[in-house]
């Protein structure tokens, strides 16, 4: 019997692309073009299955229009915003994603930022690289100590979790704000806040970790940032639209935030260019899930769904 | 009267309130003193206690001029390499250090130090710094996960216990070397290798926590990097004399260490450039201690050493008993 088709939108990694030519007859694209929506369905003509990338939007259109042979969609992402899930369960076309394997890979990405801000990393990496440093001094490129602070952690899902277990082990009080209180097991001391106010007061460091949505959309306003205590930390590796940029850079720019830290950008891949006019910022380029080994699980994780769905069997990662 | 003090180095502010408190003491605000100015402002004030950092190479030639009213001299840091540490002895001058205040802080950097080498801080920043406006493929740009590493930590004193205990959150083995095994009440679960040849081998990430001076000079070298496993992780917010840098270089550009965290340095402040010019590194200017908090912690736990002194107690923090 022969193997069943299956593209590869974008390059993937090594071991999963090994994978996939041995599982599958495979149309990869090393080239790693990107691929527009006209292009997945050329592409994919007698193919099995697709397995997709989060740039890719494949909206009603598309999936209506992918051909009859495709009994399964996976995404190498564990959002699926990019997707018009409604459209493939008209179409009866299952989805799968990569949920949890990124969870401690972006809680480490938050820990660095935190770091990174409280501790001017940035600021002292471009003393070096430009030649510029003179020798330690008492008072020099001093920052904030991140052990024994009060962490806020505003979404208290999956990674926001991590990222309390994590903070826990630098002694930090870590108070978390959510719809609901989350059961005492997952807690692990963790301080529940119904109300913004006491979250606020309380977070001398924040970390945002809440999905995106109009819910969430611009949450941490100027009027929340206000509410924070003077010279706290603000880290984000969870959704650029969670953040008012034009109030966060006027609060780094009088001091009512100190340090800022950031992976995720509204807009991106562009981003405010009030940023990159700040010393007291640490900007990564949305890698908050970017290690070789999470890309790997990831690409496990979806090629075993759409194994799974081709063999007839519900698997574990199915979009619902 | 209050006891008169010089110090020769600018301070935190709320330590410089308490000198101005506490203290007989012409601050030069904005501005350090060399070791002339320290020597002649000490005769001329006739002081009775110096405060300074490793900023002043306290060597036999300097302790000799100190003049004899000056009973106590503190340095305000962990560290006392710029010490001559018999020469003082013999002076009969009590010196004292700032010991334990700066562990926490210090263990934090370490931290960032190993996520920010493994997660290409440095690369992301300076692809952010440029502007962006791309996003990156799936393959593309890829670092070391942290959590589940093996973490090799060579000297478990304070520090080297700290950075244990937050590896702990990451889920990380961890192994330590060090000149005895400590107690299963410190090592809480680390495990002790008794030499560093076999701590390198079984260390994916391996951070140095050992103190200066002969017997560990040059520790990491040619031979003791190729022990690393391949694509190792290497960082050190120690010592810099603890490290070959030419053979830390080779390491980097070979491939046997995927990166490497640095906060110290072998000729500080001149660092080398070749080492500046890898991406791979991730390059701080000896901030291990460098927060409000820490500074100014050992600024007053300087000047309680130096108050203890000048009231005829024992120095909490002598160089030696």
């Amino acid at each position: 019997m022969s193997k069943p088709v299956l593209l590869v939108t974008r390059r993937l990694p090594d071991a999963v692309e090994a994978r996939a030519a041995r599982d599958y007859a495979v149309r990869l694209n090393p080239e790693d073009a990107p691929r527009t929506a006209a292009d997945i369905l050329r592409l994919s003509q007698g193919a099995d299955a697709v397995l997709c990338c989060p740039a890719e939007k494949l909206d009603a259109a598309t999936i209506g229009a992918l051909p009859p042979t495709v009994k399964v969609l996976g995404t190498f992402s564990v959002g699926f915003d990019h997707i018009d899930i409604a459209a493939c369960r008209v179409r009866g076309l299952p989805v799968v994603n990569t949920p949890d394997v990124l969870s401690v890979a972006t809680a480490e990405c938050c820990m660095l930022l935190l770091l990174a801000a409280a501790r001017r990393a940035g600021e002292g990496e471009r003393l070096i690289r430009a030649g510029q440093w003179t020798g330690w001094a008492p008072t020099q490129l001093l920052g904030r100590q991140v052990s024994g602070r009060h962490l806020g952690i505003f979404g208290f899902g999956r990674i926001g979790r991590e990222l309390a277990r994590m903070a826990a082990a630098f002694g930090m009080v870590v108070h978390y704000r959510d719809v609901a209180r989350a059961d005492p097991a997952q807690e692990a001391g963790a301080i529940w806040h119904d109300d913004d106010d006491s979250f606020l007061a309380a977070s001398e460091m924040l970390s945002l970790n809440a999905p995106g949505g109009m819910a969430t959309r611009r949450w941490l306003n100027g009027e929340r940032i206000a509410r924070l205590p003077r010279g706290a930390v603000v880290v984000n590796a969870a959704r650029g639209t969670l953040i008012d940029d034009p109030a966060l850079i006027a609060a780094l720019g009088d001091g009512q935030v100190g340090f800022a830290g950031l992976d995720v950008y509204d807009g991106e891949p562009a981003l405010n260019p009030g940023y990159l006019a700040l010393g007291n910022v640490v900007l990564l380029p949305h890698l908050g899930s970017a290690t070789a080994e999470t890309r790997d699980a990831m690409g496990h994780l979806v090629l075993d769904g759409i194994d799974t769905v081709l063999a007839g069997g519900a698997p574990a990662n199915l979009v619902r | 009267m209050k006891p008169r003090l010089i110090a020769s180095r600018q301070f935190p502010d709320s330590v410089a309130a308490r000198i101005g408190a506490e203290f007989d003491c012409p601050f030069p605000a904005g501005r350090d003193m060399d070791a002339e100015e320290t020597i002649r402002r000490l005769s001329e004030t006739k002081a009775d206690a110096l405060l300074f950092t490793s900023h002043l190479k306290f060597d036999k030639d300097v302790i000799d001029r100190i003049p004899e009213h000056v009973k106590v001299a503190a340095t305000c840091s962990v560290g006392f390499e710029h010490i001559d540490v018999a020469a003082a002895r013999a002076r009969r001058l009590v010196v004292t250090n700032t010991p334990d205040v700066l562990t926490d802080c210090t263990a934090d950097l370490t931290m960032l130090l190993i996520l920010g080498a493994c997660r290409r801080a440095h690369e992301y920043e300076a692809v952010m710094r440029a502007g962006w406006g791309r996003g990156f493929g799936m393959g593309e740009m890829l670092g070391r996960k942290v959590s589940g590493k093996r973490l090799g930590i060579v000297g478990m004193g304070r520090i080297g216990r700290a950075v244990a205990q937050r590896a702990r959150g990451f889920g990380m083995t961890i192994l330590y070397t060090n000149p005895r095994a400590v107690a299963a009440e410190d090592a809480l679960g680390a495990m002790f290798v008794a030499d560093l040849p076999g701590l390198l081998g079984q260390s994916d990430i391996v951070t140095l926590h050992a103190r200066g001076g002969p017997s560990t000079a040059n520790m990491m070298n040619a031979e003791t990097f190729a022990l690393l496993p391949e694509g190792a992780v290497f960082v050190n917010a120690s010592r810099g004399s603890l490290v070959d840098e030419a053979a830390l270089i080779a390491a980097l550009t070979s491939g046997r260490l995927f990166a490497a965290g640095l906060d110290v340095y072998h000729n500080e402040p001149a660092v080398d450039r070749r080492l500046a010019a890898l991406p791979n590194t991730f390059l701080l200017p000896h901030m291990g201690s460098a927060t409000v908090e820490t500074r100014t912690a050992m600024g007053m736990r300087a000047l309680d050493n130096i108050a203890a002194v000048l009231a005829g107690r024992p120095a909490i923090d002598p160089l030696w008993s």
